[in-house]
């Protein structure tokens, strides 16, 4: 061995070399990739920090406590909470149907040339900043919709006994239907989107035999895309859902931001999302700025719980492709 | 009504609604961007550029403070996510492939991709405003990186696993150790996607508003340093729409409608970009 000639060895020096670069090179890129970890963990332990004392005081009873008393300070986070599923859940009764035909038509009935223009144009509703839609919705749909709409709903559905009183009170404009309504233009994108993109892993071999055996469009999707699809259109509602929940802006414009819980959707109410953009940049330091960071984290962990069931199923739904 | 005529109009009323659905998918697109055309046009001007925002009831103004704060607050967004996330996405990629922690990483990457960006300013608000004593663009700029960040990791990491394994191989081959097949081989292989990415992050935080409320807050006047409050844009048009003032309501519009431009452009170019590139 000792005879072993000396170019084999610069030739390990080399390779060391790249051994202990590759090392390291592996070790950046894992610190990096932790950062992104460590910044969630941050988020979660921050906010229970900072909303430790009014939980102290209230304990779990601030999830349903129905108060938001500034000068007395008491609070409770069930108004909030109220007016963020609300919404939510009236963003997706509009945004559900309407990404559906829209992904159908774009994977069924469209023209090919035109499947891209179409698709770039709805994925281009995704890219418009949240604040164009609050000041679109301030400026000019809550007036046309006080003006044409609220006044229709009134007079239709007024006396209709129990959802009678969802359209009372004063056609103002703002409120939490129209909060909804706007909130619903911004997640028609995603879950659409989501929608198309699983439709378009159904064989074709599956939908064509649909076809062969005499099957409408509308069947084919109903009947094959659909049950075929469904885990991941389910994780594409739960995408929507996780956006609107934790939606800022296009919110606080519209949804008229008073603390409390009326029945009717035409009078204005809160989300967690106003409540934050509104009261905290003025708030007192002590129960009013921890009693916003409980808020916060509220709504962090209810997106979160939402985005990772949609994730799971979104990622089950378009796996089974390769299966 | 036979059971053919039945299902053929099924067929064709469930086909015609799918059909409003898209027409109404464009119109609110349309009408929105038509809206701020109509309300923005106006105020843009040399003055909207040139001035500062105007103090309460003076007429006039313009929003360069802001217009040079949000460039100023992005482009520090972007210098500091763009390494993190091609490092992060490298990572994901060539080394994550199998193992637990970068499973999770790209979990988490997925959830803060959507995760609510007003939760974000309260996190840098506590981790750095309220320590660190004061609102400041250098805090602004670490909020929206946040929001960057996993908007990079995965378009990255995305473009990197289209790379054949065949390219990477033959690298080895030659002798290349693994941090030149990254960084030489596949990452230039896949630029024009990961400029892609770099791209729509930048799209993604210019419009962000909620994440600068508690954090750069605002600038009445024009300022460079990245140490005091900043204007921006987004807060600027929050505050100047909500407010009584005609011409504040005026340049809000005008924002929008910069912004709104800005953003839409970006991702035109974006997917134009990568269209081209992955056509070759």
């Amino acid at each position: 061995m000792s005879d072993m000639a000396p170019p084999i060895d610069l030739h390990a020096s080399q390779v060391r070399k790249f051994n202990i670069q590759d090392m390291l090179f592996h070790q950046v890129t894992l610190v990096f990739a932790f950062i992104v970890l460590a910044a969630l963990a941050g988020i979660l332990i921050s906010l229970a920090i900072e909303a430790l004392p009014v939980l102290k005081q209230t304990g779990p009873a601030f999830l349903w406590t129905n108060v938001w008393n500034v000068p007395e300070e008491q609070f409770g986070a069930l108004s909030a909470i109220y007016g963020t599923v609300v919404t939510s859940v009236i963003a997706l009764l509009i945004a559900v149907p309407v990404s559906f035909g829209i992904a159908l038509f774009l994977t069924e009935t469209c023209p090919v040339w035109l499947r891209r223009p179409l698709g770039t144009a709805i994925e281009l509703l995704a890219g418009v900043p949240s604040i164009i839609y609050g000041i679109w919705g301030l400026f000019v749909f809550a007036p046309l919709f006080a003006q044409h709409v609220q006044p229709h709903l009134q007079t239709a559905l007024g006396d209709v006994p129990v959802i009678g009183g969802w359209f009372a009170g004063p056609p103002i404009g703002i409120g939490i239907l129209t909060a909804g309504i706007v909130l619903s233009l911004m997640v028609i994108p995603f879950v659409a989107s989501v929608m198309r993109d699983v439709f378009e892993t159904v064989p074709a071999p599956l939908k064509e035999s649909a076809y062969g055996v005499g099957c409408t469009t509308w069947e084919v999707v109903v009947n094959v895309v659909l049950p075929y699809t469904r885990v991941g259109v389910i994780g594409g509602i739960m995408l929507g859902l996780g956006r609107a929940l934790g939606e800022t802006m296009a919110v606080t414009f519209v949804i008229g931001n008073a603390n409390r819980i009326v029945g009717s959707l035409f009078a204005p109410g809160t989300s967690i999302a106003s409540t934050l953009a509104n009261e905290f940049g003025e708030a007192d330091p002590g129960l009013h700025i921890s009693s916003l960071f409980a808020l916060g984290l509220v709504l962090f962990v209810i997106t979160f719980v939402v985005l990772a069931l949609s994730r799971w199923l979104i990622h089950r739904g378009t796996v089974k492709q390769g299966k | 009504m036979s059971l053919y005529t039945r299902r053929i109009w099924t067929n064709r009323i469930g086909i015609a609604l799918s059909m409003l659905a898209m027409a109404f998918g464009l119109l609110a697109l349309l009408w929105i961007l038509w809206t701020l055309f109509y309300n923005g046009f106006s105020a843009l001007s040399w003055n909207f550029f040139t001035q500062d925002t105007p103090a309460p009831g003076s007429e006039g103004g313009g929003l360069r403070n802001a217009i040079v704060g949000s460039l100023m607050i992005v482009g520090v967004t972007t210098l500091v996510s763009t390494p993190i996330g091609i490092l992060a996405g490298i990572y994901l990629a060539e080394f994550g492939t199998t193992s637990k922690f970068a499973a999770t990483t790209r979990f988490i990457t997925d959830i803060m991709l959507s995760a609510p960006s007003i939760v974000v300013g309260l996190f840098v608000y506590a981790l750095v405003v309220a320590t660190l004593g004061g609102f400041s663009g250098w805090a602004g700029s670490l909020a929206l990186s946040l929001i960057a960040i996993p908007v990079v990791v995965r378009t990255t990491e995305n473009m990197l696993l289209l790379v054949p394994t065949s390219l990477r191989e033959a690298a080895f081959a030659v002798g290349a150790p693994r941090w030149q097949v990254s960084l030489k081989v596949t990452l230039r292989a896949v630029k024009a996607g990961v400029v892609t990415g770099i791209l729509l992050s930048i799209a993604r935080v210019t419009g962000e508003t909620a994440p600068l409320l508690f954090t750069a807050l605002n600038n009445q006047f024009y300022s460079t340093n990245m140490s005091q409050p900043m204007g921006n844009l987004p807060v600027v048009i929050f505050q100047f729409a909500m407010s009584p003032y005609d011409n504040w309501v005026s340049l809000a519009w005008g924002g929008a409608l910069l912004i709104a431009l800005l953003v839409l452009g970006i991702n035109v170019i974006a997917r134009v970009l990568f269209r081209k590139k992955s056509s070759d």
